[in-house]
């Protein structure tokens, strides 16, 4: 393990050139709380952000930890039927609007994207700062209405249930209403920046994959989240009013809201893996310390998806649409496979006679390819039309979106901020510890979800509150793998916590990543770099070397007289 | 690998025609998918076990991008997503034309029952279908969306207000299976629950003879139980005295109840039976206006056995 300094060596606080030339770093050029509420600053919104995210996961996590109690018995376990329906509603509301849509792009990306791209900043920062202050909003709402009368709709909302249940599905709708504004703002902040603000030398083909699924992602967030929105205004109006679009008494169609709700929703699916495809590229690369396998492919691939994405909302109606839709959702449903599935051979390939260090970073990356490959491959139950038919509505399909929402974004997510906490705080973490807590996350993921691929395909349908006695074993295996995850989460907290206060001072580039933010220090200063970042291409590792006594990667002598030709040719 | 998934699908019966198609289907996906996984988990562990960093040494792969190999692993798993698509297709194709002089049962989802109606006009909460016999359910539902799900049958079709879908199918196996709502519906989906029963060759017939007959086969109370059971009453009146979505059944019958306008009623045969087939016009206090309306949906006979179980709750 070469990057993990032995603990016995002292560091001193800082043996590496001072690359803020004495500037202060963004934490704390500035103090105070009113520093933080009015900032413009990218990296601090995206402290904020992921203070806001990281308190959903813990609100959204521990009403699934209830959800699993309850599901330990076939009857009444710790609470009502009621109670249950709002707990799953609001579980699946949090995690989706709140925590895993925003997670990489607003948390991670508002930080790294523009030092990543060799930028000062995002192309509107008050924008940036709007689309946080949009969240809060969004999420007062949807908390909110836990506090009037609850949510019992599912996170679909699906008329005429959500048009005439007495729970508060305004306030609801109207935070993720909200939230989809915010989504929207951060979108076209980051289209804008990519466009307008890459430094001399930053091509597009130099840009690394992470910005290119961020770039994809925005434009997906931008095109398809106002269809969210107008979809969530007609079923506040269909509530409020009576207009009745969705009404069958009042010549409206119920199935319509689907088509609206899923013309959204599947290509939400992509806004959560895209960026999250990136980061796992970043993180492989750099911890394999070769360049990515197939660049191109990847940067065609992230684009693809991010199109085709579009085209295949209707393999969620399978069961209540007409057939000829079905079979052309279906071929389409396919054809979106492709580009995910190209995805995992050339990380593999990146694998190949590379030189892999298991950091924690990269164990979360390891595991984010064996879980996403699982996630993909049973969607592929779910989009041939005869299995479907069968598996839609079990727990096969929960088991499928919890293997590529949670074992996918969320494992990447972990391991993204694992990568570039020691960027964000300056600080690094307890390797061991952080290597156990992925260890526990990635077994009791497995433990809790597998077993729900086999109550999926033995019939046990979604969101049953009572179930028949022959699922209780599988049901109790997976409660018992949920909560030996939820230790392995904790213990992953305790290691970031304990990084905080106790933590090692962190070099500027502790990994040896090629990319630009590891060029500047760690944190960086508040217009992010004082001297011009070198534009190199993005997967340059080899060039870097490790200084043994500083634990920090330097590039190679050999190496710079080469970047230095290359940045003056165009 | 058929051997292997033909052991794991004994968890569950196979009982339809159908059944078998989705089977195949499936067993066909698991076993691509499976070569998929197995080399895709090998060549993860093998990789980093092979090329574990020891002693900073580099990396020494030389090329970073290979169009063939990259062509050749986007174009065998598109042509392999072909098959899977078109061996679910045949399938799906099958299962959404039903045969001509298929059997037909009228089906009615409402919170939280299903109620199957049979060609003589007989209304039961469970489904009985013949052995070997195509069986059409025409499907509308009274309030949201519900889904009727046979796990083993491997079907399932949405039942949607204001609409009538069709589910039909081939019972292979004589038996009593699951049969459940698989669109969530609110607070009891999930005891929005019933059986399909296959009746073996011959016996529908007397099932159904027997089943329509019960209101002179039976004490009227007791129908009027059956009634109250297959019904949905049962759904929202307790016989037990504790309070639900309506006023209990239990000891109700002579008292007075209090209505929403402030005058009251005493429970008798007329306000029973004015609740049955228009419980707005005298509604309970202290309750919601949910109760619908029975009118055309229970013939007199079967009022009168409602109101002599009720007599009968003390
Ligand atoms: C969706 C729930 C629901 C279902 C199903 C239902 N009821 Fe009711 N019922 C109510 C409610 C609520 C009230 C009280 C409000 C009212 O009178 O409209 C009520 C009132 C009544 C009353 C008046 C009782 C009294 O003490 O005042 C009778 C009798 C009755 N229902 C009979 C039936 C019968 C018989 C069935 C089945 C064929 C049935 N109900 C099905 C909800 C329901
Ligand atoms: C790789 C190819 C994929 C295929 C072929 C695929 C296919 C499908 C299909 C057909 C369904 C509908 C199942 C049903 O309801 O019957 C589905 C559901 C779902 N998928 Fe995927 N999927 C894939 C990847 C993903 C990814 C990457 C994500 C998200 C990160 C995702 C998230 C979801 C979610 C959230 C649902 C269920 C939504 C709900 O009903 O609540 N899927 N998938
Ligand atoms: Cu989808
Ligand atoms: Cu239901």
């Amino acid at each position: 393990m070469s990057v993990t300094i032995p603990s016995s060596t002292r560091i001193p606080d800082r043996v590496w050139p001072d690359q803020n030339q004495g500037a202060p770093d963004y934490l704390r050029n500035s103090r105070g709380i009113m520093s933080w509420i009015y900032t413009l600053d990218h990296k601090r919104i995206g402290v904020m952000y992921l203070c806001g995210i990281l308190a959903s996961f813990l609100l959204g996590g521990i009403m699934a930890i209830l959800v699993r109690t309850e599901l330990l018995t076939p009857g009444p376990t710790v609470m009502t039927a009621d109670t249950y329906n709002h707990m799953f509603t609001l579980h699946g509301a949090i995690m989706t609007f709140l925590f895993i849509i925003p997670s990489i792009p607003a948390a991670l990306g508002n930080f790294i994207l523009p030092m990543m791209l060799g930028a000062k900043d995002v192309a509107f920062p008050r924008m940036n700062l709007a689309s946080w202050y949009l969240w809060v909003f969004g999420a007062v709402f949807l908390i909110g209405s836990m506090a009037l009368n609850g949510l019992d709709t599912g996170w679909t909302f699906y008329t005429p249930y959500s048009t005439t249940t007495n729970s508060s599905v305004i306030a609801a709708t109207l935070g993720v209403f909200i939230l989809g504004f915010s989504s929207i703002f951060t979108g076209i902040n980051f289209i804008a920046t990519v466009h307008t603000m890459r430094p001399k030398g930053m091509t597009w083909f130099r840009m690394p994959l992470f910005l290119w699924s961020l770039y994809s992602t925005a434009i997906i967030q931008v095109l398809a989240t106002p269809v969210l929105g107008i979809t969530l205004l007609l079923l506040i109006a269909e509530r409020a009013l009576g207009i009745g679009v969705f009404d069958p008494e009042l010549g409206g169609d119920p199935v319509l809201y689907q088509h609206f709700f899923w013309f959204y929703s599947h290509p939400a699916v992509y806004i959560m893996i895209l960026p999250a495809m990136g980061l796992i590229s970043e993180l492989i690369s750099t911890f394999s310390r070769t360049p990515i396998f197939g660049y191109r492919f990847m940067c065609y691939s992230a684009v693809a998806i991010a199109f085709l994405g579009f085209l295949v909302w209707g393999h969620h109606m399978f069961t209540s649409e007409s057939p000829m839709a079905a079979v052309i959702f279906s071929a389409l449903t396919f054809s979106v496979s492709i580009p995910s599935g190209i995805k995992i051979f050339n990380w593999l390939a990146t694998l190949y006679r590379g030189s892999i260090s298991l950091t924690t970073p990269m164990c979360f990356a390891l595991s984010f390819m064996l879980l996403f490959t699982i996630g993909g491959l049973t969607g592929l139950f779910l989009g041939a039309l005869a299995t479907d038919i069968h598996l839609h509505d079990t727990y096969f399909v929960v088991a499928h979106f919890h293997y590529v929402m949670m074992g996918g974004t969320l494992m990447a997510f972990l391991g993204g901020l694992f990568y570039w906490w020691p960027k964000l705080f300056g600080k690094m973490y307890s390797e061991f510890w952080g290597r156990i807590s992925c260890f526990i996350i990635f077994v009791g993921f497995n433990w809790t979800f597998f077993p729900q691929f086999l109550l999926g395909y033995q019939g046990m349908p979604r969101r049953y509150f009572n179930y028949e006695e022959k699922y209780q074993f599988l049901h109790v295996t997976s409660s018992t793998g949920a909560f030996f995850m939820g230790i392995g989460l904790f213990i992953s907290a305790g290691v970031l916590i304990h990084s905080l206060l106790k933590g090692r001072r962190a070099p500027d580039n502790p990994w040896g990543a090629a990319t630009l933010e590891w060029q500047t220090s760690s944190p960086p200063p508040l217009h992010n770099f004082t001297d011009d970042p070198i534009v190199t291409e993005p997967y340059a590792v080899a060039e870097f070397e490790l200084e043994p006594d500083t634990g920090n990667y330097i590039r190679t002598e050999e190496a710079q007289p080469r970047n230095q030709l290359v940045e003056t040719s165009p | 690998m058929p051997a292997v998934f033909a052991e794991v699908s004994s968890w569950m019966p196979r009982a339809s025609t159908a059944a078998e198609q989705v089977d195949w289907v499936f067993g066909l996906i698991l076993g691509i998918c499976m070569v998929f996984a197995i080399g895709i988990f090998g060549a993860l562990v093998v990789f980093v076990v092979r090329y574990r960093r020891r002693d900073r040494s580099p990396a020494t792969r030389a090329t970073h991008h290979n169009t063939w190999l990259e062509l050749a692993w986007t174009v065998i798993p598109a042509i392999l997503l072909a098959v899977i698509f078109v061996a679910g297709l045949t399938g799906f194709i099958q299962l959404s034309t039903p045969p001509e002089g298929a059997y037909e049962i009228k089906v009615n989802g409402k919170k939280w029952v299903w109620a199957f109606q049979y060609e003589n006009g007989y209304i039961d909460d469970t489904l009985h279908v013949p052995v070997d016999r195509p069986v059409v359910l025409t499907m509308t539902s009274d309030d949201v969306i519900h889904s009727m799900y046979i796990p083993a049958f491997r079907l399932k079709r949405d039942v949607i207000p204001g609409r009538y879908t069709k589910l039909w199918f081939e019972a292979t196996e004589a038996g009593t299976f699951d049969l459940f709502c698989a669109e969530y519906c609110g607070t009891k989906h999930s005891d929005m629950i019933s059986t399909v029963t296959v009746h073996p060759p011959g016996e529908f017939d007397r099932w159904l003879a027997t089943a329509s007959n019960f209101l002179e086969t039976m004490s009227p109370a007791e129908a009027g139980r059956t009634l109250y059971k297959r019904r949905g009453c049962a759904q929202c009146h307790s016989v037990d005295g504790s309070r639900m979505v309506g006023p209990s059944f239990y000891q109700s019958f002579g008292t007075t109840a209090g209505l929403d306008d402030g005058t009251s009623v005493t429970v008798n045969e007329n306000y029973i039976r004015e609740s049955i087939l228009e419980p707005q016009t005298k509604a309970r206090a202290g309750y919601q206006k949910v109760m619908p309306t029975y009118q055309g949906q229970l013939k007199d006979a079967e009022i009168d056995a409602i109101i002599e179980y009720i007599k009968t709750l003390k």
